[in-house]
């Protein structure tokens, strides 16, 4: 692979671009700010073009293959939400203009709240963080505030589950909180004498993924929520897993107190370099005056309109209790129009079509590789993902690692590796709702293929990807010897 | 898949070993643990002289695949860190009872040391554990 970086293609006096004639009077800079090199490329519209081009041909994508990576929910992005957010009345509007001239997107914001509250049984909703991370520190530091508001200030402790997502306890000692680890029973659940034992008047709660990492439904979920409650802690729950819920089961019901959606996985908003994520947080009742603002709300007393043409006026409005801003502007808006969109396409028969699928595929690869790959909890239905192990007893110099970069030959984006940590030797497999028979046999015929290659001709699988535009990598220099900025004066 | 147990160490469930040298105890990630978390390339431990109780953390281990706490084995004043760990910390996946060692403890109650596992109760822990 030898796609030189963009400075490497620039030439002097080269460009892409006629600017039009400024419409607003020009004005000269003051000197003191105008820097004498500026080191941009410089280079044609048709070479920047094919640069980017080639890149992403060499990646792999959910446009070109199935992108099973467990935890992340890589479903289809589809297209109809890229047409929406682009309308004119929501791509064009500035965060600061004034709510009056914004209506449209409030009102957006305002339903979407209402669908998102709706879809896990919650009271109400703020759109503000910007990834599942972000709303997962949101929940925590509402947690927080919530027992000092009530005078208690000695819950100083996080418990969490062994089988949570990796972000929690990151989340939790961000927010000052002690991390506990709650270890999981033989079937993959919280192991209840555990959580027992940790359960005191300095436990602020619990954070539990269900599903969790193992892709498992907790089986004693309400018993846990009733635990925590009983001594006086809350119960958030990471809804990075909501994809396997919906129009199923609702965590407010259970008896949750608070939970972040993760809008680039469970409602089709494109993940990384696709658009920023969205990490919007849902909260009982106890919680609602706690939550970041400002949100979108019906100015009281409009609910019949003196907005425009008969609708209600919409306005900003801040908690009572707010735990204050959490981001700034309103949220990462344009995911908001996309996960919005995709709800109003699937309704609510289509959303629980969309976890029905996403559990009946990941059923499917497990029921169909089990026996040749070890499933610690195989015994079990899976809910929208499974964690398989990447070993074999008769192929000892076989890791997981191998078998995923083997994949890729194959034309497989591999699975998450090595997590969850409970695994040794994890492949967590997550094929989403949007495939089809064919596709997930595919993709079992390659697992397979590569299981006799551990045995038959281990070298090939040691020694892959054969096909990828790069070949193995070395991940230990790669994590000790960091390059994190190109340096302009080495290249051109 | 067997791994290497020195019989002279006493071990943790969390796969830290500790080890009687004179009037200090050495601590170390098992063969099992380095096996497991595969290529070491970093390693945080705590400053010389600091006190920490018997099942504190006292540093990470950070591979290619995951970064994991360490946990002391017994209380005391830590008397020295392998700087050598700094720049090279792969010498925990060459030798982990030997040049891999992590820190020595000037312990508050040597007898903590009896409540550990030793190399056969060890081996057997790992052996449960592989079922």
């Amino acid at each position: 692979m030898s796609e030189p970086l963009i400075y490497e293609l620039s030439s002097p006096g080269r460009t892409g671009a006629i600017l039009p004639e400024p419409d607003v009077p020009e004005f000269e800079l003051p000197a003191e700010l105008l820097r004498k090199e500026l080191p941009l490329p410089e280079v044609s519209q048709i070479d920047v073009t094919r640069h980017f081009t080639r890149l992403s041909q060499r990646n792999m994508s959910i446009d070109t293959t199935l992108y099973p990576l467990g935890s992340c929910t890589m479903k289809y992005n589809p297209r109809i939400n890229e047409d929406v957010a682009r309308l004119q009345g929501f791509a064009m509007l500035h965060p600061l203009q004034d709510a009056k001239s914004a209506q449209g997107a409030m009102r957006l914001m305002c339903q979407l709240q209402m669908f998102l509250a709706e879809i896990v049984g919650f009271a109400a909703v703020s759109l503000q963080p910007a990834a599942g991370a972000h709303g997962e520190l949101t929940g925590i530091l509402m947690m927080r505030a919530y027992h000092r508001d009530r005078g208690d200030h000695k819950r100083t402790r996080m418990l969490i589950p062994d089988s949570a997502h990796g972000t929690n306890p990151a989340s939790s000692a961000m927010a000052g909180l002690q991390v506990v680890e709650i270890p999981s029973d033989s079937r993959g659940n919280v192991d209840l004498d555990a959580l027992r034992a940790h359960l005191d008047d300095s436990v602020c709660g619990l954070m539990i993924t269900n599903p969790n990492t193992l892709g498992m439904f907790e089986e004693h979920i309400e018993e846990v929520v009733r635990l925590v409650h009983a001594a006086g802690g809350l119960v958030y729950g990471d809804g990075a897993n909501m994809n396997a819920l919906l129009g199923i089961a609702k965590p407010g019901e259970i008896g949750f107190d608070v939970m972040q959606y993760n809008l680039h996985k469970t409602f089709s908003t494109p993940h990384g370099g696709g658009g920023p994520g969205s990490g919007p947080v849902a909260v009982a009742e106890r919680l609602a005056d706690f939550l970041p603002g400002p949100i979108a709300r019906v100015k009281p007393g409009s609910e019949n309109g003196d907005g425009t043409n008969g609708q209600p006026l919409y306005e900003w409005h801040m908690p009572s209790k707010s735990i204050g801003r959490m981001r700034a502007f309103w949220g990462n808006f344009g995911m908001l129009v996309r996960a919005y969109t995709y709800i109003r396409v699937h309704g609510e028969e289509g959303l629980r079509a969309v976890s029905q699928n996403a559990v009946l595929n990941a059923n499917y690869i497990q029921a169909r590789i089990k026996h040749i790959y070890p499933v610690p909890q195989g015994e079990r239905h899976c809910m929208h993902e499974f964690v398989a192990q990447g070993k074999f007893a008769d192929a000892p110099g076989i890791r997981a690692l191998d078998i995923a970069k083997r994949l890729m030959d194959y034309k497989f984006h591999p699975p998450t590796n090595y997590f969850p940590l409970i695994v040794p030797e994890a492949l967590m497999i997550e094929p989403t709702e949007t495939e089809s028979k064919e596709t997930l046999d595919s993709f079992v015929d390659a697992l397979l293929a590569i299981a006799a290659e551990a045995r038959n001709t281990p070298e090939i699988v040691k020694e892959a990807p054969h096909t990828a535009p790069m070949r193995r990598l070395d991940e230990v220099r790669a994590a000790k010897e960091l390059v994190l900025c190109c340096r302009l004066d080495t290249v051109g | 898949m067997s791994s290497m147990i020195d019989p002279a160490a006493r071990y943790l469930k969390s796969h830290e070993w500790a080890r009687v040298e004179g009037a200090e105890i050495v601590v170390g990630i098992s063969d099992h643990a380095q096996d497991a978390l595969s290529d070491v390339v970093y390693v945080e431990l705590p400053r010389v002289g600091a006190t920490l109780k018997k099942g504190d953390a006292f540093g990470v281990v950070e591979s290619v695949k995951a970064a994991s706490d360490v946990y002391m084995p017994v209380g005391g004043a830590i008397t020295a860190v392998n700087k050598a760990l700094e720049k090279t910390p792969e010498l925990i996946n060459k030798a982990p009872y030997g040049d891999g060692w992590l820190i020595k403890i000037a312990p508050d109650n040597a007898a903590e040391l009896n409540d550990l596992l030793d190399a056969t109760a060890y081996g057997q822990f790992l052996a449960e554990e592989e079922h």
